[in-house]
């Protein structure tokens, strides 16, 4: 049985793309020293939305001096209660201009208008409005009566989630009292430039906020700047790595959220209709570019067939599609270049000898997509177990009893969430104590808010963001000089 | 009677509850401030440093599963035992380190209070690092800390034995398991300290002492992958301290830098809070 469903379109007149964008510094637009340009593509249509500028060295150090002015002069010796009102000021104009930073994320990224809009936005101004309120309370944050900001903070963020990411990085450097070089990653640039607007019209004092836009190069220049006190990464393993080689030997702080591989594991007393939902949001939600998406599916034996009978109906009425199209699930692939990705992979789960489905859905003439792909007869060893894919693809394997699926769910070197179905709650707080990951999402998955810590066990990174645990990324006990000797937890 | 030859010890390593010497066959001389010679310690090898980390990774097994109430009483035993012993580190720490009476004392005495300090924390620190978290939806939400898992730590050069605990007591009292390498120069508390140890109820590999070189065995352990941190507080030269970072980043290790702090002053939480990971867990409310 199928659905027809009417287009149900999001407008985009609401808003305005400039033909191209300048960097933010200092509080304002400036032109790329290198006159340097790049464009940034919808990916759902593959039309150009924008020429961006490309920040070189001279445009990093200008950025880093204006934000260790602003930190000197005005943001670190302004009153906590000052801060949070210009936090607040933010959190409320994000709000009042939410559907059109709903509308810009999914033009740029490709995501579904109803997470964009549902999701993304309304969770960045959470943000703002939680940390707004930590700005004057900062002494009970756990690390002494009066702690210090570190200075200025270089925060590189990724394109999945662009302007939630944003959020998560500004939004407790800035209620801490550090100053901020920020660099959106390039293919997704457009709400930072449009953030940057938002900080004018709250008049932040110019300066607290800088945004470089550019590729690894220009993220390279902030990591190794001698201006920068504290690094803030969210994005691959590979890069994390290189991020914390590169600061080996310094005194700057750092704090990494690389990537996963979660094991979203079934019981066979879950309610397997719930469990389905959660399955899908596990690893479909936002295309599976999560990193703590569910890609492992580790299923209890004696559910294992009807799981994934029920699994694969549910996915079929799963809509592919304009991602402006409020009745779209499944929106584009961000880039050409990680539909690439995704597809190797797809290629070695086949080659490994992996059973694959994929959803019967149209894919659009125009863009880059993914149908969700399921994979059984997966083992450990396959990469499509072992390696984060980033997209709609999911790995299915099973296990007899609560230890195996413990061995299985820990045996991998990322530790970032897992996800638990069981209607026993004993088990289910067993379960949750043995699992190496740092979120665990108990019948439900990929939930986020402002007050709960995220983040990653083993090489899935260290350092929290969001909760009272998010500001110690920010802070430093203000006189103990024992304390200054932690570098990168 | 000055005349009774004494019976002298042999120093030897101290990994997974056994006394081994090192597999590499080989000492180096300890000498005290006075250059007198005091013994030969056994000069722990890469081998030995990873036969330390299968130790670790056992003993973290049981030490993270036992209840936090154990965890503190097994400190406090700790710190019974060296109580009794209070004599012999005195001297130990007088040769060691060339303090007077008065200084030595008081340096093992603080270390012994160090070690009561953080075994009254074992059941309190999950209560001060850890909270429920009012979420914007039906969802129960809380974050506890948990161990981080197997940690490498180079203990402090001068402070030999105060410096060593102050290390040491962070690390196991959240239940992690530990690999530590002892002061080169004066690794002697260090080798009296793992005979208190192995009789203080202490699991066999939460606490593995290695003596030796710190620049031959410590490369080995930032990069070995079943090693989850390391707390370089004892690395002395910069140049090192920059390639155990290095090597540590390959396994995105959580990492402590050289430092130090005046080991007499009461610490705050930060050693305690370097070497746990922050867990949250969300399960829905409904009738």
């Amino acid at each position: 049985m199928t659905f027809e469903y009417a287009p149900a379109l999001e407008s985009r007149a609401i808003v305005s793309i400039a033909p191209s964008y300048g960097l933010f510094i200092n509080g304002e637009f400036v032109d790329p020293t290198s006159g340097k340009m790049f464009k940034t593509i919808n990916p759902a249509t593959e039309e150009v939305l924008a020429e961006i500028s490309e920040a070189n060295q001279s445009d990093v150090n200008a950025a880093v001096n204006s934000a260790r002015r602003a930190y000197d002069r005005i943001w670190s010796v302004m009153s906590g209660r000052d801060r949070a009102k210009y936090l607040f000021r933010i959190a409320r104009l994000l709000q009042e201009r939410a559907r059109e930073f709903a509308v810009l994320e999914t033009l740029d990224n490709g995501k579904p208008i109803r997470e964009s809009r549902d999701i993304d936005v309304p969770l960045a101004a959470a943000h703002f409005f939680y940390y707004a309120g930590w700005a004057d309370k900062l002494e009970y944050a756990g690390l002494g009566p009066n702690p210090a900001p570190l200075g200025v903070a270089g925060q590189i963020i990724p394109w999945n989630f662009p302007l939630l990411m944003l959020a998560w990085k500004l939004a407790p450097a800035l209620a801490c009292g550090n100053t901020v070089v920020l660099k959106p990653a390039e293919t997704t640039s457009l709400t930072a430039l449009l953030f940057a607007e938002i900080c004018q019209q709250a008049d932040l004092p110019p300066g607290v906020v800088n945004i470089l836009t550019g590729a690894g190069d220009t993220g390279r220049m902030i990591v190794e700047h001698d201006g920068i006190n504290k690094i803030a990464f969210t994005g691959s393993t590979e890069v994390g790595k290189s991020i914390q080689r590169a600061l080996a030997g310094t005194n700057k702080k750092l704090t990494l959220e690389l990537g996963g591989k979660a094991a979203n594991i079934i019981f066979d007393d879950a309610p397997i209709d719930q469990a389905v939902e959660g399955i899908v949001d596990g690893i479909f939600f936002n295309q599976g570019h999560v990193c703590c998406a569910g890609s492992r599916l580790l299923l209890q034996e004696s559910i294992a067939e009807e799981t994934i009978a029920a699994l694969k109906l549910r996915l079929q009425t799963l809509r592919l599609g304009d991602p402006l199209d409020k009745n779209t699930d499944i929106g584009a692939i961000n880039s050409r270049e990680q539909l690439d990705k995704i597809e190797e992979l797809i290629k070695a789960g086949d080659a490994e000898g992996a059973e694959r489905w994929t959803a019967p859905c149209e894919i659009p003439q125009q863009g880059w997509w993914c149908a969700p792909t399921i994979f059984t007869n997966v083992t450990q060893a396959h990469r499509i177990a072992r390696e984060e894919i980033f997209g709609p693809v999911l790995s299915v394997l099973t296990f007899r009893t609560p230890d195996e699926a413990v061995e299985k769910a820990n045996k991998t070197p990322f530790g970032l969430s897992a996800g638990i179905w069981s209607e026993k709650g004993s088990r289910i707080l067993w379960m949750a104590k043995q699992l190496r990951a740092g979120v665990i999402w108990a019948n439900t998955f990929n939930r986020f808010d402002p007050t709960s810590p995220f983040g990653g066990y083993k090489e899935s990174g260290f350092g929290r963001e969001g909760g009272i645990q998010g500001l110690s990324a920010y802070l430093q006990h203000a006189n103990a000089s024992d304390d200054q000797a932690r570098g990168t937890s | 009677m000055n005349d009774r030859v004494e019976v002298r010890k042999t120093y030897k390593l101290f990994i997974g509850g056994a006394f081994p010497r090192s597999e590499s066959g080989r000492t180096y001389e300890v000498h005290d401030t006075d250059d007198k010679f005091l013994a030969n310690a056994a000069k722990a090898s890469r081998k030995d440093g990873r036969d330390a980390v299968l130790a670790a990774r056992k003993g973290f097994a049981a030490w993270s599963s036992a209840t936090a109430y154990n965890r503190g009483q097994v400190l406090y035993r700790v710190a019974e035992v060296m109580e009794g012993r209070r004599e012999q580190f005195i001297t130990d720490v007088q040769a060691a380190e060339g303090l007077g009476d008065k200084k030595s004392a008081r340096v093992v005495d603080s270390a012994i209070d160090r070690l009561v300090w953080y075994a009254g924390w074992a059941d309190k620190y999950a209560q001060v690092l850890g909270n429920t978290n009012p979420v914007a939806g039906p969802y129960f939400n809380f974050t506890i800390p948990e161990p981080t898992g197997v940690v490498a730590a180079v203990a402090p050069q001068d402070s030999s034995l105060l410096g060593l605990v102050s290390v040491i007591a962070p690390i196991v009292v959240t239940g992690n398991a530990l690999i530590v390498i002892a002061s080169t120069k004066c690794p002697i508390p260090a080798i009296t300290l793992t005979e208190v140890l192995a009789t203080a109820d202490v699991p066999n590999g939460v606490i593995n002492v290695l003596t030796g070189d710190p620049a031959e065995i410590t490369p080995w352990l930032a990069s070995h992958g079943d090693v989850n941190a390391i707390d370089l507080t004892g690395v002395t030269s910069q140049d090192l301290a920059k390639q155990l970072e290095i090597e540590a980043a390959g396994t995105v290790k959580r990492v402590r830098r050289p430092a130090q702090p005046n080991w007499l002053t009461t610490p705050d939480l930060g050693r305690l809070a370097s070497f746990v990971e922050i867990k949250t867990v969300w399960h829905p409310i409904g009738a």
